[in-house]
């Protein structure tokens, strides 16, 4: 077996190896990693390696696997978004603030996933406290996008992206508040989901907007991503806003039959803003779909254009509160030589914090302050419980939403930089999912140009078996999902 | 000018739950600083709250028991500033909709007459930590013990009109907070913090002041004090043609003064929002029965079972109700055989002062309330003098046995033998014939005033055994024999 077969394999075609002792979850391990110190170096989309670590647990899987003691990801190595805390493995959210910072506990996400037998390699690089579509906030630098190192990776789950589609690790894990799965799962041509809100703890995941926040998986293939949503899923005491709704094998409730599946397209999403390549894509990816014996169905989304300005009032309401603890005085960064506790405060906030992650604290304040509370954060809640509406009434009479997963393919470094607008429009598809609280998964749709498209599923509160179906059939009957970017021509 | 007082009271009242209120803490008052802070506590990131059911129970015990509203749905938001002591930046709390909703509190007043006092609202809050300025030279050390612990804020509309009238509110709280076993009350501790907000207007006037807020006063008497001198200094003001500026001030007990805190604080914008990490607080009736159902007999229940089942006067009633265990002594010693009128006279009289003087709480009185009654019942069948009464509770007091026992051991059984008492008066006339004379000779208002020197002598002599309303009797009689 090569290392490029293990490299590209699936986490369910390594699990059966694995469980065939075709290959050790050491050997395994040992690849991802030296894939890692190969290309971290042109990609950085690794933040920080356990390789050691990686490597003890890889021993005690094959120890476990030996003994015939296999859980659901025993073995499998994995990457995890540098937003999940992890015990005593430094946790940076991608910022100054956290350059140091070691937690003394692990989120619950990591610890189910340990629990499952998975093996941690390290932490990936992200959005500075996931603020950001392009990874380009990070204090750890920009990853670059493995298809093409002068394009950006997406965001703010970026180096999670990154580094399943350069082979690192067949498994990662990513959080999306308005698209930070699904957005760089469709720049980098992987399978992002993001489940439910409440589906998945976020106990121990380094906020960024509490109410919009959803941790899931990213991997090669839908059937992966049911894998690992199902070790990640399920209601948490630590966790007040977790669900408590039983949570089904998505594994074993994964089936190729889409007869019947009613799919709504929304005229809002395919409008004459929409990039024609994209589009072409998108259609073409939900035509498998419907000669599968799906049916597509016009509906409308009316008040979608107003979630971006609501996401932009909400999100950075909440995280101005969020990160307000942040403020140099019992752990992060501190300011040289504060001369009192005002100018700790200003420097700690205005050294630690970077330009994105300072633009949305001070909206957020603003939007809350007395005499624009209600005319800002009040009636983004309103416009919030509207938009909720127009997806309930939507699944009257549809199964599962389709629509691009962003607006185009991977963009240039500094395109959008310098326009803050510009960026937030790159989840002008996905935002509004975040705000109705609904499961979307990225799945790719083909390249254009050379570089990868995604196609987004939405479906209804708590089911995300549906979607995956949907995306299961896509992959069993097209290998878009199989196209992976051409590192070697890289210098490592 | 005259000026008639106008406040409004906000107390701040500590929850005596076991843990926190959104983490798995300790609450206990006195560990070394941040030892009883987690992750939760200390704000760590990706730390998320757990609301503890005990806190909203405790709320909603509360409510029952001044007959106010519960929320249906409350709901907690955080309140935005920045302080070292107050870990996440922002204090989750309740602004937008309180688990305790208005209310009409009754307070008893000196006098045995009530007073309502009417309650906008009380919400559940976290409290924040303690900042240390006296522990480091040139820094501040923050204790994170107390973040976190739950804290309930009352707040009552502006219906106080004197300092008096805010004291009586405030022990009735403690006493009502103390039933409900909802805090322990204790103000030295912390456990019960009062701000008063206090505006003067002339006496007639419907329309309100410019008020302060004095902040976390922590004892009765400070609070009494507090307001007498914020009063004097408004007065002062408006009476020189000043205008009061609104702000918050701190009482400075040594000085008895309040001071102006700093203007900044003022100013803060909170930025309440509603906090997205905790659900909505949802109570159903079916919720507010079960805690309905485990409330004990309240202050105001009690004073009215006391006047009307023991034949109390208000005044009594008012006294013995207030401290839970010093009613339940009460009725201890009544259902023990004690005479109710001067059970509460013993308890409210020579008891308590024996408890003050010795510093011990009744739940650890060396009498029981069985040896009370017995004392009692001894004076009621005449065995006992009130002044030997008082030697046998001494008795009582320092472990001597019941009172039977120590009216044996130390003889203290009063005389009454009409024999022996005949003899004793006869003695003490015929030792004292100046005194006969000039009794004899005196009219008679001055008579009733020579006659105490002739019981002095008699009860001197008789060791204080003598019954002294038979030696009464039989001195006058023996006296006017001698006429």
């Amino acid at each position: 077996m090569t290392d490029n077969a293990l490299l590209s394999g699936s986490v369910s075609s390594l699990r059966q190896q694995l469980r065939d002792r075709a290959v050790s979850s050491e050997e395994l391990t040992r690849a991802c990693l030296e894939r890692i110190e190969a290309y971290n170096g042109a990609l950085n989309a690794v933040i920080t390696l356990c390789s050691e670590q990686a490597l003890d647990s890889a021993r005690e899987a094959d120890k476990a696997i030996a003994k015939g003691d296999i859980a659901s990801l025993t073995g499998i190595p994995l990457l995890h978004k540098d937003i999940f805390c992890t015990n005593g493995v430094r946790t940076t959210c991608g910022s100054r603030m956290l350059e140091q910072f070691v937690p003394a506990y692990d989120a619950t996400v990591v610890t189910k996933m340990r629990a499952e037998g998975a093996v941690m390699l390290g932490k990936c690089n992200m959005d500075e406290f996931a603020m950001g579509s392009s990874n380009e906030t990070s204090f750890f630098g920009a990853v670059r996008n493995p298809w093409d190192l002068n394009c950006v990776p997406g965001g703010s789950s970026g180096g999670s992206a990154a580094a399943l589609a350069a082979g690192m690790a067949p498994l990662v894990t990513g959080t999306d508040t308005g698209g930070s799965i699904r957005q760089p799962a469709s720049l980098c041509g992987v399978t992002g989901l993001k489940p439910t809100y409440g589906r998945v703890s976020r106990l121990g995941i380094i906020a960024f907007a509490s109410s919009l926040d959803q941790a899931g998986p990213m991997a090669r293939t839908a059937e992966d991503c049911a894998i690992a949503l199902t070790a990640m899923s399920g209601i948490d005491a630590g966790d007040s806003t977790s669900a408590d709704i039983p949570v089904p094998d998505f594994h074993a409730g994964l089936h190729h039959d889409v007869q019947g599946l009613r799919i709504g397209l929304p005229r809002e999403y395919f409008n004459e803003d929409l990039d024609p390549d994209v589009r072409e894509r998108v259609i073409a990816a939900l035509s498998v779909l419907e000669q599968a014996g799906a049916t597509l169905v016009d509906i409308e989304l009316p008040h979608s254009h107003y979630a971006i300005a609501t996401y932009y009032v909400i999100a950075p309401a909440e995280a101005s509160a969020n990160l307000a603890r942040y403020d140099g005085v019992r752990f992060g960064y501190r300011c040289e030589e504060p001369i009192d506790l005002e100018d700790l405060y200003l420097r700690s906030r205005s050294e630690g914090f970077g330009e994105e992650v300072q633009r949305r604290i001070l909206v957020g304040t603003y939007a809350l302050s007395a005499g624009f509370y209600d005319a800002y954060f009040n009636k983004a809640q309103q416009v919030r419980r509207v938009i909720t509406e127009d997806f309930t009434r939507a699944f009257e009479s549809v199964d599962v939403i389709a629509g691009p997963s962003a607006p185009g393919v991977a963009f240039q470094f500094g395109a959008k930089q310098q326009d803050p607008v510009a960026m937030y429009m790159e989840d002008i598809y996905t935002l509004a999912v975040n705000l109705a609280g609904l499961p979307g998964l990225s799945t790719p749709a083909g390249l254009i140009n050379g570089m990868p498209v995604g196609l987004q599923l939405i479906g209804k509160p708590f089911d995300e078996q549906t979607i995956l179906n949907a995306a299961h059939r896509l992959q069993s009957d097209t290998d878009w999902h199989m196209a992976r970017p051409q590192l070697e021509t890289v210098t490592p | 000018m005259s000026w008639e007082t106008v406040m409004g009271l906000e107390v701040h009242l500590q929850l005596a739950t076991q843990s926190k209120i959104f983490s798995g803490s300790a609450t206990a008052f006195g560990a070394a600083p941040n030892e009883q802070a987690d992750a939760v506590d200390l704000g760590m990131p990706g730390m998320l709250p757990v609301l503890n059911e005990e806190a909203v129970r405790y709320a909603v015990k509360f409510g029952l028991g001044i007959g106010a509203r519960i929320g249906e749905r409350s709901v907690f938001d955080r309140k935005n500033y920045f302080y070292p002591d107050l870990p996440k930046g922002y204090q989750v709390s309740q602004f937008f909709a309180p688990i305790v909703c208005e209310g009409v509190f009754e307070v008893p007043l000196e006098d045995g007459s009530l007073f309502p006092i009417r309650i906008t609202r009380a919400h559940l809050e976290e409290d924040a930590g303690k900042s240390v300025h006296d522990a480091f030279s040139r820094e501040t050390g923050i204790d994170l013990n107390r973040a976190g612990t739950p804290l309930l804020e009352i707040v009552t509309e502006p219906d106080f009109r004197s300092a008096e009238q805010a004291v009586a509110y405030l022990k009735a709280l403690h006493s009502l907070v103390t039933y409900l076993g909802i805090s322990d009350g204790n103000m030295a501790e912390g456990s019960m913090r009062c701000d008063i907000n206090i505006s003067l207007r002339e006496k007639g006037s419907d329309a309100l002041g410019t008020r302060t807020e004095i902040k976390n006063v922590n004892s009765f008497r400070f609070v009494e004090r507090a307001i007498h001198s914020e009063y004097e200094r408004q007065a002062d003001i408006l009476d020189g043609g000043g205008s009061i500026i609104q702000e918050t001030r701190l009482y400075d007990a040594e000085q008895n003064v309040t001071r102006s805190m700093r203007s900044k604080e003022v100013a803060n914008d909170y930025r309440y929002f509603p906090e997205p990490d905790l659900l909505p607080i949802v109570i159903d009736a079916e919720y507010i029965e079960a805690v309905r159902a485990t409330l004990p007999e309240l202050p105001g229940a009690k004073r009215a079972r006391f006047t009307a089942d023991y034949g109390l006067n208000d005044y009594d009633a008012a006294l013995l109700v207030p401290h839970h265990a010093l009613a339940d002594y009460f009725e201890a010693v009544v259902a023990a055989g004690g005479a109710a009128k001067p059970a509460a006279n013993w308890i409210l009289g020579d008891f308590t002062a024996a408890l003050n003087r010795n510093e011990i709480d009744i739940t650890a009185s060396p009498i029981s309330a069985a040896q009370l009654a017995g004392l009692i019942a001894r004076i009621e069948d005449g065995t006992l003098s009130s002044k030997l009464a008082k030697q046998v509770f001494d008795g009582l007091w320092a472990g001597e046995g019941d009172a039977d026992q120590i009216i044996e051991a130390r003889g203290l059984k009063q005389v009454s033998d009409t024999g022996a008492l005949e003899s004793m008066v006869e003695a003490v006339i015929a030792d004292n014939p100046d005194q006969v004379s000039q009794y004899l000779a005196a009219d008679e208002a001055k008579q009733k005033k020579l006659s105490g020197f002739f019981v002095g002598q008699i009860m001197k002599a008789s060791k204080g055994q003598a019954n002294p309303q038979m030696v009464n009797e039989l001195l006058l009689k023996k006296l006017k024999d001698q006429s």
